[in-house]
């Protein structure tokens, strides 16, 4: 019996290697400290932006090692992160609103590596430092905001519709209850709401004159999905004024938000600016008089502000203001159904529906526009001392022309496609009321913690691993040596395939990378084992090589299995950085398998396998 | 080198009672631990504020507690901890108070009467997160334990599964009570932890009854106990080596982990530890009560058809 593989299995064990090394090999680079440049809303990144980066960083005597533009955003890279952070001052001071301003690291892959995808490993909050937030929606606020704005309307609809009612009230288990003076309202009134308000389910009580309307639960469903989106909208565009190289806010379960802010060390002033508010203002656009005179000037004309539009022109409005966002109750996007175009449809509260009604029975024909107001705080160094500003930031989203009276619901027509259609009405129910959001989870790493986390995680690694070697080959020999390679095999298989998922790696990852190379070497025991007992009944080598593996797979793969169940359940339930566990866990066991028993067999297969006498091994 | 060079089957089956003796006191011990200590659970499950704060020099314990005081945080919990530079703030969860300023305001205060502090990590759990943590790690628990006897069952027999499982909830059940009468701090990470040192442990049953299966169709002549003996015996070598080599990769994390990986290493040396001992020591001596017989393995074996060609 000889121990050899086909030609092909060889080469494929060769070929799984070689794309191991491949993508395991961006981790080595390292990082640079870097500062980068991405454009908000209306300004650019272009060859001229990277010029003028350059130069400014120039006049500041900062050296940087390079600036790159790729895409949409302009990368500074720099030696040492002091430069980074003078860098990251000077730039934001001289490049204004119109950008966002981050500190990174960017990793120095070489670019045939970028080419093929191969990135190094994503390191989670707990490596690379930052701030995580859970945030809830309180729903049953959103919920509330809902009845009462069924409440007014239905107040509103029955007084427009002539038909006399005791009380309209909002009752303390979230039903709209309605009392008559006498039965005889009940049936038009029941008629009424099933016409206009068809998301009350409406149930009538003859013997006291009462209507209830309730939210279905369809509506209700929606409500909650809207309070969800309009939250995350609103926390994206704070993010984006945090200057966060790579944020991450996503939805999770039915009612919270992560938002995950890498490199953030000021989390009170992140805190700050992710519950910063957004309102709107609906006013009348100004006709009159020339709106480049007064931009060049910079002064406004009695009874007008100047204002910008979202791609930078200026535009005269009038002082009054119509309607604020607290009165919007609700906006959507879809498609006019006369013409077909796309349009966002807007509601208002009554008291916004009674003041749009007489600003726009005065003003058909002319142009309203739709002023999006942020309240954020900056921090700026100005000569080397920390600035906090608080500010207004007032963009016009929109413009468009009065077609007609209109009071508690209208439409914007107009639009340029379904995408700005879809921008416009989140924009208009991000400056809406909100439901308010609490955090419930906080995570918050230092810088030097990150590092210190990096540092304790590879050093656990390395000792270990240096233990296992030095023992395996003490007690096994050559089967030893051939055991480690094997596990070193594992290791790199495992980083590699955690760089081309992208996973996030947490400190309980790299933990449990450490523990996965301490189990998986118990394959190679159990094989080392079977062969030393084989070769002790009187087998041949070959024969004993051949059983030990053979014999063996069978319970490694047992073996395998129950661990494995524990790294999917955990994985399954297990919350932020236990899921990177499990996730290496699980990985770690699926990279063993091939390595252990493919891998030292390919080994001892070169090793052994032509020798066509032989006389005994080293195990 | 070798350590182990058995000649004769070792009688572990005759000191079965013994052994499992043993180990039904640890496990009694542990449960009393359990009942009157309680698990010292960390802020991931009770909810609450966890703070790590560093100073350049080391820090004066008792002017951090009165600055607390001053803020009327007066229940918080103020320690050193690595080294004497490093403090950790343990701020339990308040009703009035939004919790999520609570930790900005005890830095405020810190920062205005020491100016050189560092915020180093801050950790906040709210009630509801926490509550949800704590029964999803039970979750976990039970879910893994179900899965990891439905495997056994298929794989082997109900009597190997049933020993088996019985054998690791007693090494869970003795690691909690460890936490439980140390007061170490259990944590996600230490929940992590012993669930994968579950499924671990779990494979030293799976090595001796696969031994055992494969010593029923070769030792026809011998007693039950005696294949039970044979496998544990020719299997020792291997199990101590590989938990060795687990448990030195254990000893680095434990050494060079530092805080963050000290309770994870030691959750993972006491399964290990126990591990070894139940599973061999005390899953076996139950499947030997639980009157396992030579036809129940074959007829499982003969069920699995031609696929198993084991000898």
């Amino acid at each position: 019996m000889l121990n050899r593989y086909p030609l092909w299995k060889n080469l494929l064990i060769l070929l799984v290697f070689l794309v191991g090394v491949l993508y395991s090999v961006p981790n080595l680079f390292g990082e640079d400290p870097s500062v980068q440049i991405s454009p908000l809303r209306a300004a650019k990144v272009d060859q001229s932006t990277a010029i003028t980066v350059e130069q400014k960083l120039k006049e500041s005597q900062l050296t940087p090692k390079s600036v790159e533009l790729s895409g949409q955003r302009i990368l500074v890279r720099f030696e040492g992160t002091e430069a980074q952070l003078k860098a990251a001052d000077v730039l934001r001071n001289v490049l204004g609103e119109g950008y966002t301003v981050a500190l990174n690291l960017a990793p120095v892959t070489p670019r045939w590596l970028t080419a093929i995808g191969a990135k190094p490993m994503y390191l989670g909050l707990d490596l690379r430092g930052g701030v995580h937030f859970l945030m809830q929606v309180d729903m049953d606020a959103a919920l509330k905001q809902a009845e009462e704005r069924y409440t007014e309307d239905l107040r509103t609809l029955l007084r427009a519709n002539k038909i006399r009612y005791k009380a309209v009230s909002r009752t303390s288990d979230g039903a709209i209850r309605v009392e008559f003076p006498e039965r005889g309202m009940l049936d038009p009134a029941k008629e009424l709401i099933g016409k206009e308000l068809r998301a009350l389910q409406v149930k009538v009580s003859e013997s006291e004159a009462l209507v209830e309307g309730r939210i279905g639960e369809n509506e209700r469903r929606e409500i909650r999905k809207n309070a969800l989106a309009q939250n995350i909208i609103t926390l994206r565009n704070r993010v984006n004024e945090l200057g966060v190289a790579e944020p991450v806010i996503q939805q999770q379960g039915d009612d919270r938000i992560v938002v995950q802010l890498p490199g953030v060390q000021d989390t009170a002033r992140a805190k700050e600016i992710l519950g910063a508010t957004a309102t709107l203002e609906f006013r009348l656009a100004d006709t009159e008089h020339d709106v480049q005179k007064a931009a060049q000037e910079g002064i406004s004309p009695v009874g007008t502000r100047l204002y910008k539009t979202r791609d930078g022109r200026p535009i005269l409005l009038k002082s009054k203001i119509i309607v604020t966002g607290d009165q919007i109750v609700d906006a959507s996007s879809g498609m006019d159904s006369n013409s077909g175009t796309p349009s966002v449809f807007v509601n208002l509260n009554a008291v916004g529906a009674k003041k749009m009604s007489e600003t726009t029975r005065e003003s058909i024909g002319k142009p309203m526009a739709v002023v999006f107001i942020e309240n954020k705080t900056e921090t700026r160094t100005v000569n080397g001392a920390k600035e906090t500003v608080r500010k207004k930031v007032e963009e016009v989203i929109n413009v468009a022309t009065i077609r007609d009276r209109f009071s508690n619901r209208f439409q914007i027509t107009g639009l340029q496609g379904t995408n700005e259609a879809r921008n416009l009405a989140l924009l208009l129910r991000a400056g809406a009321l909100v439901a308010p959001v609490d955090i419930v989870e906080e995570r918050t790493v230092g810088p030097s913690m990150g590092k210190e986390n990096i540092d304790i995680g590879r050093k656990s690694n390395i000792y270990g691993f240096i233990a296992i070697a030095l023992f395996m080959v003490m007690y096994y020999r050559v089967f030893g040596l051939f055991s480690i390679l094997a596990l070193a095999v594992n290791v790199l298989l495992l980083v590699a395939v955690l760089s081309m998922l992208q996973a996030t790696l947490t400190l309980p990852g790299m933990a449990g990378i450490a523990l996965t190379v301490g189990m998986a070497i118990d394959a190679n025991v159990l094989i080392n084992e079977r062969i030393r007992e084989e070769l002790r009944n009187g087998v041949t080598p070959h024969a004993a090589i051949h059983a030990g593996y053979d014999r063996a797979f069978a319970t490694i793969f047992d073996s395998n299995i129950t661990t494995l169940i524990a790294g999917v359940a955990l994985f399954m339930l297990g919350a932020g950085p236990i899921r990177g566990f499990a996730l290496v866990l699980c990985l770690g066991i699926l990279t063993s398998m091939f390595s252990a028993v493919l891998v030292s067999r390919a080994l001892v297969n070169l090793t052994y396998g032509r020798q066509r006498k032989l006389a005994g091994v080293a195990i | 080198m070798e350590f182990f060079k058995i000649k004769r089957d070792i009688p572990f089956m005759r000191y079965g009672r013994v052994t499992t003796t043993i180990s039904l006191v640890t496990f009694i011990l542990a449960v009393l631990a359990l009942g009157f200590k309680g698990l010292n659970l960390g802020v991931d499950f009770t909810g609450g504020t966890l703070m790590e704060t560093s100073y350049p020099q080391a820090a004066d314990i008792d002017a951090i507690r009165k600055v607390l005081e001053e803020e009327g945080i007066a229940e918080a919990s103020v320690q050193n901890f690595g080294t004497s530079k490093d403090v950790l703030i343990r701020l339990p969860l308040k009703a009035d108070v939004s919790s999520a300023k609570l930790s900005e305001r005890v830095f405020t205060a810190l920062k205005t009467h020491d100016s050189s502090v560092e915020l180093q990590r801050v950790e906040f759990v709210g009630p509801q997160v926490g509550r949800e943590l704590y029964e999803s790690g039970a979750l976990a628990l039970l879910l893994v334990a179900a899965g990891i006897m439905g495997y056994l069952a298929m794989r082997f027999e109900w009597r190997f599964a049933l020993a088996a499982i019985v054998a690791n909830m007693h090494d869970i059940v003795i690691i909690l009570g460890m936490f439980a009468f140390f007061q170490w701090e259990f944590t996600l990470t230490v929940l992590a932890g012993v669930l994968a040192v579950l499924g671990y442990s779990v494979n030293e049953s799976v090595v001796v009854f696969d031994r055992v299966r494969e010593n029923f169709r070769k030792m026809r002549q011998a007693s039950v106990a005696h294949v039970i003996d044979n496998a544990i015996t020719a299997t020792m070598s291997r199990t101590i080596i590989t938990h060795t080599m687990t448990q030195l990769m254990v000893l680095s994390m434990f050494v060079f982990g530092g805080e963050p990986l000290h309770n994870f290493a030691l959750a993972l040396t006491i399964g290990i530890v126990f591990g070894i001992y139940s599973s061999v020591l005390v899953a076996s001596p139950i499947v030997l009560w639980l009157g396992v017989s030579r036809q129940d393995l074959m007829s499982v074996a003969a069920r699995e058809g031609s696929a198993d060609h084991r000898p």
